[in-house]
């Protein structure tokens, strides 16, 4: 279903809310009739230009709360407004990198960046420039023309990611987009994230698995439960910005770290 | 046999070599045994009288008219019919509609051998090329039926989810993500469409026609001709590699990105 929502950044003047949660549910139909509650009674705003990241278990719905907030996943009930009007849809302003880098085989990895700008017909010729230019941003220069299939998994998820931000969306959304590269590539990674996000004035959602990589980018990092899934615990995180590798080490950044995980101490294991 | 021997035969030179090796190897040995064991030339002919009887037929014009007539119905066939089966096939698995309105008529003519119909479509249509041509559109119908419906179902569903993401519509899902994702599926029934045209015109043949190299091989056969037969044997046989390895050419070309390891052969 395509149903364009209102640009987002129409935003009225006193409310900075950029999504508005309320009593959000989750339930999914499996096919031998059993329900599985996924999401219960989330209820989350997220400002306009802030950076939210997410942590969770796995399975609590995460990556659930993460599709129904692109349009493409109905919801059971709640309400969610976008930019003040209620989401029905998917929407031109959002960005979106998943969990696996979903290209498509047959494109050569500048046709897979492009995909956003073909279905939204948009400038062709505009646009490719500044694909090209964020792909050479996650050090992918020289591979524009090459297929999925000749790239490692850590460099076809950075294709996806490029993807997600090649029509400059005002909102993007992330769902454990770095969990397939190394630590270093990680580490730069986390940096032109923070960078883009400091430039570019996007709203960012972020599920992650770790909760350093949380802390290091987020305003406010929101823990989740085991299924369902619900909100336990949003932490404002008041480090300075821009945040350096080097603050991993601070006794502040500890602190953090470890408020978090004290509740998958108690409420089992977080994600890998 | 030596690493190098065996590295050899695995290039495409070396491969060649075997093959050639090989075949000419085999055709010695069927000369010789013929000969050897004075094996009557109606049981066994020996492989020089099956070239002997090649040449005079090929030369006679024999042999390219009817090649050419069995080719005529085999390609129009095949094209009809794998046609007909993709375009079913689109509306069956894009419109619920369709498929309830075809699908129990689809299964249920499936089940039905298409040879053994070959008669009563030659009674309707006659013993002209246009009965072998329906009775090959049949047969060719349906390995392109199911291939398009199952390939146009075979779209991953995070792809299908991941250009939603991106606002795109029903048709933008189908045309860049659908229809590329089910191209592997319709050249698997292309190839199989075609292997079974050459039968299907063949047995349309047999069942009674004019022309054609079923035709030739019944009077032949009829003539206790069996080098003539054997001849026909082969032209037939190299009009089944020849297709195979054109749809397997224009298949490589477009969908590339698949990796196409080991042949597929269906003996039906
Ligand atoms: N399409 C679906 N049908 C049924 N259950 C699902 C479906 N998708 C997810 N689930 C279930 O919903 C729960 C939340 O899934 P998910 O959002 O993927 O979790 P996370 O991303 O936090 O690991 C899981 O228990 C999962 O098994
Ligand atoms: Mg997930």
């Amino acid at each position: 279903m395509y149903q364009p929502n209102a640009g987002l950044s129409r935003m009225s003047g006193a409310d900075r809310r950029l999504v508005r949660i309320s009593n959000l549910e989750k339930k999914y139909q499996t096919r031998d009739g059993k329900a599985i509650h996924a999401l219960a009674d989330v209820n989350l705003d997220i400002e306009e230009g802030e950076f939210v990241s997410i942590v969770g278990p796995s399975g609590c719905g995460k990556t659930t709360l993460l599709k129904i907030l692109t349009g493409v996943l109905s919801r059971s009930s709640g309400d969610i407004l976008i930019a003040g009007s209620r989401l029905s849809g998917p929407s031109r302003e959002i960005g979106v990198v998943f969990q696996a880098p979903v290209l498509l085989p047959w494109r050569t990895v500048i046709e897979n960046v492009m995909v956003p700008i073909q279905v939204q017909k948009r400038d062709r010729a505009e646009f490719e420039s500044r694909a090209r230019r964020l792909l050479a941003m996650v050090g992918l220069a020289g591979f524009e023309d090459k297929y999925p299939s000749e790239l490692s998994g850590g460099m076809q998820q950075r294709v996806g990611i490029c993807r997600a931000l090649v029509h400059d969306p005002s909102f993007l959304l992330m769902d454990e987009p770095f969990g397939a590269l190394d630590a270093m590539t990680r580490e730069t990674m986390n940096e032109e994230l923070q960078r883009i996000w400091q430039e570019s004035k996007k709203t960012v959602l972020l599920v992650t698995h770790s909760i350093p990589e949380a802390v290091y980018l987020a305003d406010r990092v929101i823990v989740m439960t085991p299924r369902p899934g619900r909100i336990v615990e949003v932490i404002k995180v008041d480090l300075p910005r821009p945040r350096v590798l080097a603050m991993h080490n601070t006794a502040e950044f500890g602190k953090y770290v470890s408020a978090i995980r004290r509740h998958f101490n108690s409420a089992g294991k977080l994600d890998a | 046999m030596s690493a190098e021997t065996r590295k050899y035969f695995n290039t495409a030179a070396g491969g060649f070599v075997l093959a050639l090796t090989t075949f000419v190897a085999f055709i010695g040995l069927w000369e010789g045994a013929v000969r050897l064991f004075d094996v009557p030339k109606i049981i066994l002919p020996p492989p020089t009288s099956i070239a002997v009887a090649f040449w005079s037929m090929l030369q006679g014009g024999e042999l390219p008219w009817h090649t050419a007539v069995t080719l005529y119905e085999i390609l129009l066939g095949f094209l009809l019919g794998a046609l007909g089966g993709l375009l079913l096939g689109f509306g069956i698995a894009l419109s619920p509609l369709s498929e309830r309105i075809f699908y129990p008529y689809v299964v249920a003519f499936q089940t039905v051998p298409k040879v053994a119909i070959a008669p009563i479509i030659v009674i309707w249509f006659g013993y002209g090329v246009t009965s072998k041509v329906i009775i090959t559109a049949t047969i060719a119908f349906f390995p392109l039926l199911a291939n398009a419906i199952m390939g146009l179902r075979a779209a991953p569903q995070d792809q299908v989810e991941m250009m939603e993401t991106y606002t795109a519509s029903r048709w933008q899902v189908f045309q860049l993500v659908r229809l590329p994702q089910a191209l592997p599926y319709i050249f698997v029934g292309l190839d199989v469409a075609i292997v079974l045209s050459v039968i299907g015109a063949i047995v349309g043949e047999f069942v009674g026609s004019k022309a054609g190299l079923g035709y030739l091989i019944l009077q032949k056969n009829f003539n206790f001709d069996m080098a003539g037969t054997f001849a026909v044997l082969i032209v037939l046989s190299l009009i089944g590699v020849g297709v195979h390895a054109l749809i397997s050419f224009v298949q490589r070309r477009i969908v590339f990105w698949i990796d196409v390891s080991g042949e597929r052969v269906t003996g039906a």
